[in-house]
């Protein structure tokens, strides 16, 4: 809702909005006040792109945690490849077998 | 034969507005539409429709070439003419490169001028016509143009299935093709002035605004064309614009009292964009646009409304957006410019 | 009338945009979406997975969904209507990659597909990935200084 009313107010395109808002979770996770927040509201605070936010910092601290300083590169990807992967997969897949609507 | 002076005389009125010399017309016109367009007000006018927007071939884009293609092809068969009649065709469309043209001419064998002006094409392409044909340089000429609203979106916008949101100012690329059959002599819509437009901005930068960045050109253009031929705007049954839309429209009045003192009676300064389709229930926000949007005004009720009888004198004023996705990114304004053409029915003094 | 005097009228003479309308269709459709998604998640718990790795496949699933939904042309539609409430959750981004794939098809397969895909997803993973490096950052300077 929130990123609605930045859309309509803000007279930006949603491409801003996704990165306003992925960069806002980050930032959010990187102060420890995500982490309050999936606690509380579970999907719901993990799902959405500040979620997606919140997932690349996670895994680039807990990445860090473990591995050093490697884990600045190697983090985010980590923690987020699932999603990611099969974004790009079935958009593949859906390129070879599926057509705009005329 | 008069000497260039002695025409010039007659026929440059003014710095942007040339005098047509000789009786010419346009005499035939077609058009072919998308079925958004069919199921508008103007539906029944248009020539041929089609539900599938890409014609049954691969790409979107091959579909707007078709619908340039049969809407020439159509005009000619109208008429009973054939291409190798025709010794110009002046047309452009909104596509990068004016590509839509391109194939539309490959294999017609027509000597072609490709033209762009955005959604005003449809009135420089007139123009362009109509001034070769006076000039005796042509004894016969085609107007025509086409817009696709999928090969437009996928161009200046986003991919067709993306889900956005449109904002309430944004317009609908019409889809769909006209073609008009300029020659000598009288018809029932003579082409009795062509005025150029100059090239103007307001500062307008938001591409889904245009209506309110072409404004500024239209109202230029019009008092130009009104001051240049001594002619008060209640001398003309219609001014018919080509793409205002709700907000264009609104401030090309404005613009047209405040700037230039010309007052407009509203209920005959109509715009194409607001009558090819119906804005509450089509979903088109702020109206149609797209260079095909004006040339269906023309063809879907200016020209039928003189065929019918129904207008004396009208000026016809197509309105472009010169911007490219690339400036507009790049935060630039938007450039603006709009082609008049004054319309009078055959037989009536000038 | 300068430019800026200009803009001002414009603006007056838009047709207002739905604001409430959007905003309250934006909070009930992310909310369904993260709810179903809720529901994926708590399959997935039952089925043997332990909380913070189930969140994997759940991506994939809501992926999937909205795969799916812009393969068959029905995911503009809903975000038509619920506007940022389709586009914010991982859906939107699923949604961003599919579409142009689909689209650009035409150009081919490598500079068609491949390329466009990220027109409007590459944007997302750029800064996402930009604010989690520096995050990062911060948190080894944190840690190495003994924070």
């Amino acid at each position: 809702m929130l990123a609605q009313l930045t859309m309509d107010f803000g007279r930006v395109t949603g491409a801003h909005v996704l990165v306003l808002f992925v960069v806002l979770g980050g930032v959010a996770a990187a102060l420890g006040l995500y982490d309050p927040l999936v606690k509380f509201a579970g999907e719901g605070a993990a799902l959405p792109l500040p979620g997606f936010g919140y997932a690349l910092v996670k895994g680039v601290v807990l990445d860090v945690r473990e591995t050093g300083a490697l884990g600045l590169f190697t983090g985010s990807f980590k923690a987020t490849a699932a999603g990611m992967q099969a974004a790009i997969v079935f958009g593949i897949i859906a390129a070879l077998f599926f057509r705009p609507a005329r | 034969m008069p000497t260039l002076e002695e025409t010039a005389a007659v026929a440059r009125v003014g710095r942007q507005t040339s005098r047509l010399v000789h009786p010419v017309a346009v005499h035939q016109f077609a058009s072919v539409v998308g079925s958004k367009e069919r199921e508008g007000p103007l539906g029944p006018a248009f020539d041929r429709s089609y539900d599938d927007s890409a014609l049954r071939n691969p790409t979107f884009e091959e579909g707007e070439v078709r619908l340039l293609k049969e809407a020439v092809m159509l005009v000619l068969q109208k008429a009973g003419r054939s291409p190798g009649d025709v010794d110009r065709l002046c047309a452009g469309d909104l596509l990068d490169q004016n590509v839509t043209v391109a194939f539309a001419a490959l294999g017609l064998e027509i000597p072609t001028y490709g033209v762009y002006g955005a959604c005003s094409t449809s009135a420089e392409s007139l123009a362009l016509a109509a001034l070769a044909v006076d000039g005796g340089y042509v004894d016969l000429a085609v107007a025509a143009t086409a817009s696709h609203h999928l090969t437009s979106e996928r161009q200046y916008r986003f991919p067709v299935e993306l889900g956005v949101q449109r904002t309430p100012t944004s317009q609908w690329t019409a889809t769909g093709g006209a073609a008009f059959l300029v020659g000598r002599g009288e018809g029932e819509a003579q082409i009795t002035h062509a005025t150029a437009g100059i090239v103007r901005s307001k500062g307008i930068k938001d591409p889904n605004n245009m209506g309110a960045a072409m404004a500024p050109a239209a109202a230029d253009t019009i008092a130009a064309h009104l001051r240049e031929t001594k002619r008060a705007p209640d001398e003309y049954d219609l001014i018919l614009t080509g793409d205002l839309g709700l907000v264009g429209r609104r401030m090309c009045l404005e613009l047209l009292g405040e700037e230039h003192g010309i007052t407009v009676d509203e209920e005959r300064f109509l715009d194409s964009g607001l009558l090819l389709y119906r804005r509450k229930d089509q979903d088109v926000h702020a109206g149609a646009s797209g260079s095909a949007c004006s040339a269906l005004g023309l063809a879907g009720f200016l020209l039928p409304g003189f065929a019918e009888g129904k207008f004396e004198r009208v000026l016809f004023v197509a309105t472009g957006s010169l911007h490219s996705p690339t400036t507009a990114q790049q935060g630039h304004v938007i450039p603006c410019v709009a082609h008049a053409i004054a319309f009078q029915r055959g037989g009536t003094s000038v | 009338m300068d430019a800026q005097t200009y803009l001002k009228r414009a603006r007056t003479a838009e047709p207002p945009a739905p604001y409430f309308r959007n905003a309250l269709l934006a909070f009930v459709g992310g909310g369904a979406v993260c709810a179903i998604a809720q529901a994926v998640l708590n399959f997935f718990i039952g089925y043997g997975f332990k909380a913070p790795d189930a969140t994997g496949p759940t991506a994939v699933v809501m992926v999937f969904f909205a795969s799916v939904a812009t393969a068959l042309g029905f995911f503009d539609n809903l975000a038509e209507w619920f506007g940022m409430g389709a586009s914010l959750p991982i859906t939107g981004f699923a949604n961003a990659i599919v579409a142009p794939a689909m689209e650009f098809r035409t150009e081919g397969l490598v500079l068609g597909t491949g390329s466009r895909m990220f027109q409007v997803a590459g944007p997302v993973i750029a800064f996402g990935l930009a604010t989690a490096f520096v995050s990062g950052l911060v948190f080894l300077v944190g840690q190495r200084l003994g924070v």
